[in-house]
């Protein structure tokens, strides 16, 4: 007899064709599931990563919120016309502290990876206003209710807190000035900015929307401007075998 | 029901064995080649694990025989592109930029890269076609030059950006906002001057009065006649060439609070080679405008 009349055998026991499902569908779900449990070994040691700022964190959130993920990925391939246009591709360190990521999976806009320090601030503000007044071929909805809406940090701190729980290292310190940090960024003159650099470096302090006033664009200008450029890529040595 | 496999007589095929009401089940084999192609492609799934990156182990995934990575992939590919361009790069790099122009085919290649890296980098501010947006995105057409239109100004120009102040190189000036110094009349009598320099419609009798507060607050960077001063980027007041448009209205916010256009740096975290930047300056100084 062949192999295939032992396979009948299995068909008529139930309780055997169970098991020995479930040791298969077992197989599948292992291979799934065990490496990650060993993802942090797919995460290089860059120099330059640190949690977002309060501010920063903010315009991540109206980020999602806006869904542009659903046009915009944030994830440059390694591939030679990716790197040409929109620069260094992405590390995984980068969004290691991503709640969740925001790589993305389809491209009706340009990647954002590294849209920090691209464009002007005044830029980001007339094409969140209207993309069409400055790229007339531009098929990106308008945003106006963004420099009109006020953006308050009172839940900040909750905020912060959520995605400590969640991995990312926010210190205590970090949560407790967390408030006067998001103001600081938004509003320089008012607040100090040398201990927000202490806490977040590299985060960029200005009037963002050109009013004092902090608005929902104020943050998402903050989060877009400071997108790729914190790892510090002098240092930076590729390992080739990823 | 019966559960002997016997062989159909018509045609000529092993049946299951099952019989309903007289009436029996072929079990007719898979094709043959079917099934050889199921057990190549696990043969082969095996092999290619063995060859490609696959499977994760503790600290890192097996490398494959192969040695592929797809960071080493892309690293020849620039490597071989780079290679390629590398003579004319060179090249580019030790011609006098002035004088580009007679040098047609060293002019093809630095003008056609040069379109390709307008389109992916500067497109966005200046517009595809390179007409700039009004609001502060100069036409790059045109004859009017903010800070200079030899190749060398404007390679200066996109290598340190203006007012970019992660560069400490880059080209910066500031205008005051009048809205702190002067009255809102004295405001509205030099948006009536501004306008006469270019022969726009005006108030001649407020342009006139207003002819001495112009001299006093403006012609240190516009120039004692409005044409501007390219070494500050004040722009030419005589050219009916507006960057945040020409109406009184405009004008009037303009004086009172004044602009403050930025330009990124390309040279800034290696956005551009130095030869990419050349190539850039070299096609937008041939699209019409350049000096």
């Amino acid at each position: 007899m062949s192999i295939l009349a032992k396979h009948s055998y299995i068909e008529r026991n139930a309780f055997l064709l169970f098991v020995l499902s479930f040791f298969v569908v077992a197989i599948g779900g292992l291979v799934q599931i065990v490496p990650l449990f060993y993802l942090e070994n797919t995460i290089e040691d860059v120099e330059g990563m640190r949690p977002y700022s309060p501010l920063e964190l903010a315009g991540r959130n109206i980020y999602v919120r806006e869904g542009c993920y659903v046009c915009h990925s944030q994830m440059i391939r390694p591939m030679r016309d990716e790197v040409e246009r929109y620069g260094h591709y992405s590390l995984a360190a980068e969004s290691q502290y991503d709640r969740p990521f925001q790589w993305g999976s389809k491209r009706t806009g340009p990647d954002l990876a590294r849209v920090g320090g691209r464009y002007s601030d005044d830029w980001h503000v007339g094409h969140f206003y209207n993309p069409r007044d400055l790229v007339p071929e531009s098929i990106m909805p308008a945003y106006p209710w963004l420099a009109e809406t006020r953006i308050t940090p009172d839940h900040i701190e909750q905020m912060l807190l959520t995605h400590r729980r969640a991995g990312v290292p926010y210190t205590d310190e970090m949560l407790e000035n967390a408030k006067s940090d998001f103001r600081t960024q938004a509003d320089p003159d008012n607040g100090d900015v040398d201990a927000l650099l202490a806490r977040y470096p590299k985060a960029q302090a200005r009037y963002f929307d050109g009013s004092p006033a902090i608005t929902e664009l104020d943050a998402v200008i903050a989060y877009l401007q400071m997108l790729g450029t914190l790892v510090d890529f002098s240092t930076f040595e590729p390992d080739a075998s990823r | 029901m019966a559960s002997e496999r016997e062989v159909d007589q018509a045609t000529n095929t092993e049946t299951t064995g099952h019989e309903w009401d007289g009436i029996r089940e072929l079990d007719t084999p898979m094709p043959r080649w079917w099934l050889w192609t199921l057990y190549a492609t696990i043969v082969w799934a095996v092999i290619y694990t063995i060859l490609m990156p696959a499977w994760p182990m503790i600290s890192s995934a097996t490398p494959g025989l192969l040695g592929y990575s797809s960071r080493g992939a892309l690293a020849e590919d620039v490597a071989m592109a780079d290679a390629v361009n590398a003579p004319l790069n060179t090249e580019l790099m030790n011609t006098d930029l002035a004088s580009i122009a007679d040098d047609p085919d060293m002019l093809r290649y630095a003008t056609s890269g040069g379109r390709a890296i307008f389109l992916a980098h500067c497109s966005q501010c200046h517009g595809a076609g390179a007409a700039g947006v009004i609001g502060g995105y100069p036409n790059l057409l045109d004859d009017d030059w903010l800070w200079g239109g030899t190749i060398e100004d404007i390679s200066q120009t996109i290598t340190h950006g203006i007012r970019f102040e992660d560069d400490e190189d880059t080209r910066f000036s500031q205008m005051p906002a009048f809205g702190e110094m002067l009255t809102e009349e004295e405001i509205d009598g030099l948006v009536q001057y501004v306008l006469s320099l270019s022969g726009a419609e005006h108030d001649a009798e407020m342009a006139a009065e207003s002819a001495e507060a112009f001299q006093d607050n403006c012609s240190a960077c516009h120039g004692e006649d409005g044409t501007g001063m390219t070494e500050l980027g004040a722009p030419n007041l005589t050219d009916s060439i507006w960057l945040y448009g020409g109406d009184p209205e405009a004008i009037h916010t303009t004086i009172s609070q004044a602009r403050y256009g930025i330009m990124p740096s390309f040279s800034w975290g290696d956005r551009l080679s130095p030869a990419d930047i050349r190539k850039v300056a070299i096609y937008v100084h041939s699209l019409g405008g350049g000096q």
